[in-house]
C-alpha cells in the first residue's frame, strides 16, 4: 500500500519520528503523541527507579558502611567490606539463617515441586472429579501466609495441636515440640509453606501441560509405552520452557521466605532466614543499616541467578 | 484410522486403575483439607468447650457456635481493619492496572529502541525478595514529606489526605504506593505478553484514522484486553490483600494496618486461645476464598498467562 502515511489532522508532523512497522511501512506519529507516549512509559519506570532499583542500589552502598542511623551520611561512615567480613566470620545467625535458606530451597525443589508436578500429571486427564480436586490443592494457594500460619500453627502446637494429640505425645516427659525444638521447626514451617506451594506448581505445569501437543502422546501409546515412560521421555522434554518457570519460581518462593518463620516465632531459634535477618538488624532492634544491607546484598546477589535465567528465557523469544 | 484402534480397548481396561486413582487422589485430598477443616471446626468450639475436653474430641454438650467469631469481631474491631485493607487494595489495584497497560501498550504497539529493557526492568522489579530494597525504602519513606491536606473521616474511620504526619511512613498512600510499584512489574509482563498477541494493524489504522494514542488506547486495546484485566485483578487484589510484609514495615500505627499484618500483631492480645486464633484466621481468609469461588476462571488465567507464553 502506501509508503508513507500521514495523520489526517491539523497538528503537522514535523520533525516526526518515524516508526516502523517492521514490514516496510511508515508511519509519523504527532508530537503529541509522541509525548503521551513517553509519559505513559516514562513516569511508571520512574517511579520503578525511585523505589525499587535506587534502594537496591543503595543497599549496595550502605553495605559498604557503618551507617546506623542517625545523623547524615558522611564519607566517615565507609568502611570497606568490614561487613561482610564480619557477616561471614563473626555474626553467629548469618550461616545458620543461610543454611535455613539451602533447605527451603533444597526442600522446594526436591519434595514441594516434584509433588506439585505429579499432582499436575495425574490430574491432566478426561475423568470425572478433576476440577474437585485441583481446587482442593488450589486452595492454600488464595490464603494468606498469615492464615497459613495460624492454621498449622493449631495442627504443630505442642499441647494443643492435633499432631501430638493423636500421637499422645503431649506430656512434659515425650512432648515434641514441632515450633520450639531448633532441629525441627524448620521442618513444620517447610510443611506449612509447601502446602501452599505444590498447589501453585500444580496449577502452573498443568497448564503447560495442556498445550503439550496430544499427538505426541497417542504416539507414543501406539509405540506400547506406559504412562511413566511417556512422561519422562517425551513431556518433560517438550515442556522445557515451563520447566524452566518452575525452577525460577521454586528458587525464588525460597529466597522470598519470610512470612511463616516470622509469624511463628519472629525468626529464632531455628527460624532464622536471610531476610529475617535483615529486617531485625536494620528496623527492629538495632539499627544496623549498614550492616544489615550486606545481608540484602547477599540476598540479591543469589536472586540474580534466577531472575538473569528467568529474563533471557523469556526475553529471548521476542 | 489410528482413532477407532485407540479408544475401544482403552474403555475396558482402565476401569480398575481408574478406581484406584481415584480412591488414591481422594485420600490425598481429605488430607490436604484437613487442616483447613480443623481450622474451622476448631473455630467453632466454645473454649469453654475444649478446655474440658481438650481439642481433640467430638463436639461437648455445648455444641457448635459463632462465639468466637462474635468475640473476635467485636472485641478486636475487625470491621476497621477490612476497612483498612479494602482502602489500600481497590485503588492500588485500578492504579496498577491502568499504568500496567500504559505501559504494555506502549512497549508492544509500538516498536522504539528501549523497548525490551524498559519491560526487562519491570520485571525483574518484581522477581527481587521485598527484603532487598526494604532497608532504603525505609529510610525514603521517613524522609518524603508528603502534603497534610486534611482528612475524610467516616465514624472512628479516618483517611488521610494524604499523610497525617507529613510523611510517606505510616500512610495509607505509602502502602498503596509500594504495592502499585511492586505489582506494576508482573502485570506489565502479564499485559504485554497479551498484548503481543492483538495486531499492531489495529493501532496503526486508528492512527490513520486521527485517533491520537490515548483515545486508543483507553477505546480500543483495553476493551480487547478485558479477559487478562479481569484475570490480574482477581489475581492483584489477592496478592495485595495477602501482603504481610510492606505493612508490617512501613506502618506502624496499630489502627491503620491491613487485616493480616494486624492478625499478626492481635496474636497475644486478643487472642489468648487456639479458638479465637482459628476464628480469626478464618475471618481473614473468606474474603480471598470467596473471590477465588467466584472468579476461579480468572484467577488461574492471571497465574498462568503469567508463567506460559501465550
Amino acid at each position: 500500500m502506501a509508503t508513507s502515511i500521514s495523520p489526517a489532522r491539523e497538528e503537522t508532523p514535523e520533525t516526526g519520528e518515524v516508526v516502523a512497522t517492521g514490514r516496510g511501512r511508515y508511519h509519523v506519529l504527532t508530537r503529541y503523541d509522541r509525548r503521551i507516549l513517553a509519559l505513559m512509559v516514562g513516569i511508571p519506570l520512574l517511579l520503578d527507579i525511585v523505589f525499587i532499583w535506587w534502594p537496591t542500589f543503595s543497599s549496595i552502598l550502605l553495605s559498604l558502611t557503618n551507617y546506623n542511623g542517625v545523623g547524615d551520611l558522611t564519607g566517615d561512615n565507609f568502611i570497606g567490606l568490614r561487613n561482610y567480613q564480619f557477616l561471614f566470620s563473626g555474626y553467629t545467625l548469618f550461616w545458620p539463617a543461610f543454611f535455613h535458606n539451602v533447605l527451603w530451597l533444597a526442600w522446594l525443589a526436591f519434595v514441594a515441586t516434584p509433588l506439585g508436578i505429579f499432582f499436575a500429571v495425574l490430574l491432566d486427564r478426561e475423568m470425572r472429579g478433576t476440577g474437585f480436586y485441583q481446587s482442593v490443592f488450589f486452595l492454600p494457594v488464595v490464603l494468606s501466609l498469615v492464615c497459613v500460619g495460624f492454621i498449622w500453627e493449631l495442627q504443630f502446637s505442642p499441647t494443643d495441636g492435633f499432631i501430638n494429640n493423636v500421637l499422645h505425645r503431649t506430656s512434659s516427659g515425650n512432648i515434641i515440640d514441632w515450633l520450639g525444638n531448633p532441629r525441627i521447626n524448620i521442618f513444620a514451617v517447610l510443611i506449612a509453606a509447601s502446602w501452599r506451594h505444590v498447589g501453585y506448581i500444580m496449577v502452573i505445569y498443568l497448564a503447560g501441560l495442556k498445550s503439550v501437543d496430544p499427538t505426541l502422546r497417542e504416539a507414543a501409546k501406539v509405540d506400547g509405552a506406559n504412562e511413566v515412560r511417556t512422561f519422562f521421555r517425551i513431556v518433560f522434554p517438550v515442556m522445557a520452557p515451563i520447566n524452566v518457570v518452575v525452577a525460577v519460581i521454586t528458587a525464588i518462593e525460597a529466597l522470598r521466605a519470610f512470612d511463616i518463620a516470622f509469624i511463628i516465632n519472629q525468626g529464632k531459634n531455628g527460624l532464622e532466614l536471610l531476610s529475617i535477618l535483615i529486617t531485625n538488624n536494620s528496623i527492629s532492634e538495632a539499627s544496623l543499616v549498614g550492616f544489615g544491607s550486606a545481608i540484602a546484598v547477599v540476598l540479591l546477589v543469589i536472586s540474580l541467578g534466577p531472575i538473569i535465567v528467568f529474563l533471557s528465557r523469556t526475553m529471548r523469544t521476542t | 484410522m489410528s482413532a477407532v484402534a485407540v479408544t475401544a480397548p482403552r474403555r475396558i481396561a482402565v476401569r480398575p486403575a481408574r478406581l484406584a486413582l481415584h480412591a488414591f487422589l481422594l485420600a490425598v485430598v481429605a488430607a490436604w483439607i484437613f487442616p483447613l477443616f480443623w481450622a474451622v471446626y476448631s473455630s467453632l468450639r466454645p473454649v469453654s468447650d475444649t478446655i474440658q475436653n481438650g481439642y481433640l474430641s467430638f463436639p461437648g454438650s455445648a455444641g457448635l457456635s459463632l462465639v468466637n467469631y462474635q468475640t473476635v469481631w467485636n472485641n478486636a474491631e475487625l470491621p476497621y481493619f477490612y476497612l483498612n485493607t479494602l482502602v489500600i487494595a481497590v485503588p492500588a489495584v485500578i492504579l496498577t492496572l491502568i499504568i500496567a497497560s500504559m505501559v504494555a501498550f506502549a512497549c508492544t504497539q509500538f516498536s522504539w529502541r528501549f523497548n525490551l529493557t524498559t519491560l526487562m526492568i519491570f520485571t525483574a522489579g518484581n522477581l527481587l525478595p521485598p527484603q532487598v530494597i526494604i532497608v532504603p525504602l525505609y529510610r525514603i519513606y521517613l524522609n518524603t514529606p508528603i502534603p497534610v491536606l486534611g482528612s475524610i473521616d467516616i465514624g472512628k474511620f479516618s483517611f488521610p489526605l494524604f499523610s497525617d504526619r507529613g510523611l510517606l511512613y505510616d500512610q495509607y498512600i505509602g502502602i498503596m504506593l509500594i504495592h502499585i510499584v511492586f505489582q506494576t512489574g508482573f502485570a506489565t509482563f502479564v499485559l504485554s505478553n497479551y498484548m503481543k498477541t492483538i495486531s499492531k494493524e489495529i493501532t496503526e489504522s486508528a492512527i490513520v484514522d486521527g485517533a491520537h494514542v490515548l483515545r486508543i488506547w483507553w477505546n480500543i486495546v483495553l476493551p480487547l484486553c478485558r479477559p487478562a484485566l479481569a484475570a490480574m485483578a482477581t489475581l492483584l487484589f489477592t496478592f495485595i490483600y495477602n501482603d504481610f510484609f510492606w505493612a508490617l514495615i512501613l506502618m506502624s500505627t496499630g489502627a491503620k494496618r491491613p487485616i493480616t499484618s494486624a492478625l499478626n500483631n492481635l496474636q497475644g492480645e486478643f487472642f489468648v486461645n487456639y479458638n479465637l486464633i482459628a476464628a480469626g484466621a478464618m475471618l481473614v481468609a473468606i474474603p480471598p476464598i470467596l473471590v477465588y469461588v467466584f472468579l476461579q476462571k480468572q484467577f488461574i488465567a492471571g497465574l498462568t498467562l503469567g508463567s506460559t507464553k501465550g
